[in-house]
């Protein structure tokens, strides 16, 4: 079957159906889903229900007893988590979330709405744990939790990326992501999760990473790495690994290692911490910074990113320095001190070459690249160039987690500005707090998810067409393993002609390294203009 | 005396309904510090914080979760999301472009725009501070002497007309329409029966004030008498005023409570610089270092990585 064309793609029916909510049970059309979780990785992390089946089957193959384990597991969330119980109770529907989410946006399915996605849970709450709901069913928007009503789940709790867009126009917070992550435990306890999740856990768990590189795969990247920096600037930079009493440990997305666009990051941060003398590591047990199983549940989310810390302390480094990616700050930002900490045998995050504190890290003991090199280039101790990088007009593309989960907006920004000569905006509505997901995240980006995935990164594309057609923007900065992995293909589709890039590419392209040779080309190997 | 019977019943559920309601919130606790950002965070010297919406103090989030109760402010942020066509083509609701003659390099030119509407943050505080404000009116009926006035007329009037908005925006908007459940037209209901029959025995049928303020205070002071030759708007009024007030604890009523417990608002965001602890939290089941050394070591040596054990 050959994939939609943007010209079908783009005729959006935003009419809601006929027949009231909840509708017709949802239907699995090829290219609108992923595919399910392999037995092989769910019996690996010891998972329940491993089986060989698809979304599409008619028989899911539960178990027995599935909806008690699935009314057993809401129950004890109820108890557990204060944003889920409290989420499902104080909803008014006002419909200020609606057309928030890049989804509805781009399927002008009304399930997509923050707030009927957040209803397919709700509706089983009320049935089972309120007074209301028992006693008056419909009416009072109670409805019995069947297979269909499972199904649906999966669909549509698959067909969000966490991204928590909807949640800063709630005038409740209500936050979907906390919706969607427990639907997708729920979910979990009966075997119905997706590939493109479950394979990169077993993988992190056993290797260390997400693609499964195994530790003297990840050291030749690296030393590959070295060489072509050499080549380009004439400069043998280190990158050691698993090394002992290192100052700091350095962790990125594993997808910086072998990715593209994401190498050329890679390549960026490795000059960048040799020009200002960095005292670092990398490790290979704790090789990916990124996070699926936070996409799973928080167990698994613990058990991958117990490895950071746990290595750091092998290790015996001061603090940890993190890479570009989105959700893998989300866990190091708001989760890893809490699921993993106290890291009590590092220190308080110090810059060896500024001497700045950085207070906000000060029990984590975890600092974001962009926070690090920023505060090098206010202080004066990186020479850029962006001359450099003239050849492109960049615009950047917030992450949804790092935006709405931590704040991280000006320190990206700062490098831009300071590494490029054209650097523009897009819309406000698609920026900063607002900014709109790529599509793909939260575990979505498997090949078969593409439909979905482009009708997902819509409203991104088309905020990128408008300054690509204002300001000729042909390069898209990023700070996100998945942007950099979903976006080439998104921009693509929908506009043409804008590349991606993360922030340290263009930082490393315009950095004046000490004692380079004359450098006639970029990081990609093309000229400078 | 059936009337005070109910004013009692209804209160003393209200009452015992939220204290159930807050302590169910209260007593599940808050496992993850997931404030949600809306600003810069506090990080380096020279780069301004958003304290109000990205806050990392406690006073500052206090701040943030009062302005969200008093002043709605994440409604102020709403837009409505419109797709207009590109070049030559027609979406579904029939509107073709053929604006400019710019070439389009790709199939769609479609573009996605965002117009600013602030209908619902007007029409929700609207509602919210005239009922706050009529409330506030009703306490010169339990207490002796009266220390407020009653509202005034175009407290009254804003009040139903923020009614009739909050109810016409469900039933004419197509998508409002869609999202909307049965037992979310309930409270509207009660809101506009309770408002409506006030409004008339108040401008229209001039119900006996004294009358209704010696039910009032009987109530208040524990000594209830019969409210004498008030009429049956009265009755209409306080039975369903008495109806919404037993509904709150147990419908989305409750969000009047629920906004302060919000962890998304009311958390700072400290999380790298404080530790959030989590009560029910087990320690991790990590694939331990020892264990994946055991299974690479081979070839770990063979790539010159230093090892734990030869």
């Amino acid at each position: 079957m050959s994939e939609p064309t943007p010209e079908q793609l783009v005729q959006i029916d935003y009419a809601p159906p006929r027949a009231p909510w909840p509708g017709a049970p949802a239907e699995f059309r090829k290219g609108t889903y992923s595919h399910a979780g392999a037995a092989k990785n769910l019996k690996y992390l010891g998972l329940p229900n491993p089986r060989d089946w698809q979304p599409a089957d008619a028989d899911w193959k539960l178990p027995e007893n599935w909806r008690e384990i699935v009314l057993e597991g809401m129950r004890e969330r109820l108890e557990k988590y204060r944003s889920f119980r409290l989420f499902m109770d104080i909803c008014v529907r006002c419909g200020a979330c609606a057309d928030k989410c890049h989804f509805y946006l781009g399927t002008g399915d009304p399930r997509n709405m923050p707030v009927l996605r957040a209803e397919l849970l709700r509706s089983v709450y009320r049935r089972y744990f309120t007074p209301a709901g028992r006693a008056l069913g419909r009416l009072a928007g109670a409805r019995d939790l069947t297979v269909d009503v499972l199904k649906e789940w999966f669909y549509y709790f698959y067909q969000c990326t966490e991204c928590r867009r909807c949640s800063v126009y709630c005038p409740f917070g209500i936050d979907t992501a906390e919706i969607t992550m427990v639907a997708r435990e729920l979910l979990n306890l009966v075997g119905c999760n997706i590939n493109w999740i479950v394979e990169p856990v077993a993988n992190c768990q056993r290797t260390g990473n997400h693609l499964g590189i195994q530790p003297h795969g990840f050291k030749d990247t690296l030393d590959f790495a070295v060489e072509e920096i050499e080549e380009i600037t004439g400069i043998r930079v280190e990158a050691p690994v698993n090394r002992k009493g290192a100052e700091i440990l350095f962790v990125a997305p594993s997808a910086d290692f072998y990715g593209m666009p994401h190498y050329y990051t890679l390549l960026g941060y490795l000059m960048v911490l040799h020009e200002a003398g960095v005292d670092y590591t990398f490790s290979a047990y704790a090789s990916e910074g990124g996070n699926f199983g936070m996409f799973a549940s928080h167990e698994l989310m613990q058990r991958l990113n117990a490895k950071i810390y746990a290595e750091a302390r092998r290790l015996g480094v001061k603090w940890v320095l993190g890479g570009e990616c989105g959700h893998m700050w989300r866990v190091l930002h708001q989760y890893m001190n809490t699921l993993n900490g106290p890291p009590d045998f590092l220190e308080p995050p110090v810059s060896p070459v500024t001497g700045t504190v950085f207070a906000n890290a000060r029990s984590a003991c975890a600092v974001h690249i962009c926070e690090f090199t920023a505060d090098l280039v206010a202080h004066g101790k990186l020479r850029l160039d962006p001359a450099r990088n003239d050849r492109f007009a960049v615009t950047f593309h917030d992450s949804c987690n790092t935006a709405r989960g931590m704040g991280l907006l000006e320190e990206p920004r700062l490098l831009l500005r300071a590494a490029c000569h054209r650097f523009f905006e897009m819309p406000e509505n698609t920026i900063r707090e607002r900014t709109l997901c790529c599509g793909s995240g939260a575990g979505l980006g498997g090949d078969e998810n593409f439909e979905t995935r482009m009708r997902g990164g819509l409203p991104r594309a088309a905020a990128v067409r408008q300054v690509k057609e204002t300001h000729g923007v042909n390069l898209l900065a990023c700070i996100c393993a998945i942007d950099k992995a979903s976006l080439p293909k998104l921009l693509d589709y929908w506009v043409g002609g804008v590349e991606v890039a993360g922030v340290h590419e263009l930082v490393g392209n315009a950095l004046v390294m000490e004692g380079e040779k004359p450098r006639a080309a970029d990081l990609r190997g093309e000229a400078y203009v | 005396m059936i009337a005070a019977a109910i004013a009692y019943l209804a209160f003393a559920i209200f009452v015992a309904g939220m204290v159930w309601r807050v302590v169910a919130w209260a007593r599940v606790p808050v496992p993850f510090a997931i404030a949600l950002t809306c600003g810069q965070q506090k990080s380096l010297e020279g780069i301004r914080a958003a304290w109000l919406e990205n806050p990392w103090t406690r006073a500052g989030a206090a701040c943030r979760t009062a302005i969200e109760a008093l002043w709605f402010r994440s409604l102020l942020r709403d837009s409505r999301a419109e797709l207009l066509p590109g070049v030559g083509q027609a979406l579904p609701n029939g509107r073709g472009s053929e604006s400019t003659s710019e070439p389009r390099p790709l199939g769609s030119g479609c573009r996605l725009f965002y117009r600013g509407d602030r209908s619902l943050w007007g029409g929700a505080l609207l509602f919210h501070s005239c009922l706050l404000w009529v409330w506030i009116g009703h306490l010169r009926f339990f207490v002796e002497p009266a220390l407020v006035g009653p509202a005034n007329r175009f407290v009254d009037a804003g009040l139903l007309a923020a009614v009739a908005f909050l109810f016409l925006r469900r039933v004419l908007d197509r998508r409002l329409r869609y999202l909307t459940l049965a037992a979310d037209y309930l409270p509207l209901a009660l809101v506009a029966t309770v408002a409506g029959s006030g409004v008339l025995m108040r401008w229209w049928s001039h119900t006996d004030v004294a009358a209704v303020k010696r039910f009032a205070l009987g109530l208040a002071t524990f000594h209830p008498v019969a409210p004498v030759g008030v009429g049956l708007l009265f009755y209409i009024h306080l039975f369903a005023a008495s109806a919404l007030a037993v509904s709150i604890p147990f419908t989305k009523l409750a969000h009047m409570a629920g906004v302060f417990f919000s962890p998304t608002r009311n958390l700072p965001n400290d999380s790298r610089a404080r530790r959030h602890v989590n009560p029910w939290l087990a320690p991790a089941q990590v694939h331990t270092y020892a264990e994946w050394e055991d299974e690479f070591r081979d070839r770990m040596r063979a790539a010159g990585l230093p090892l734990e054990r030869e």
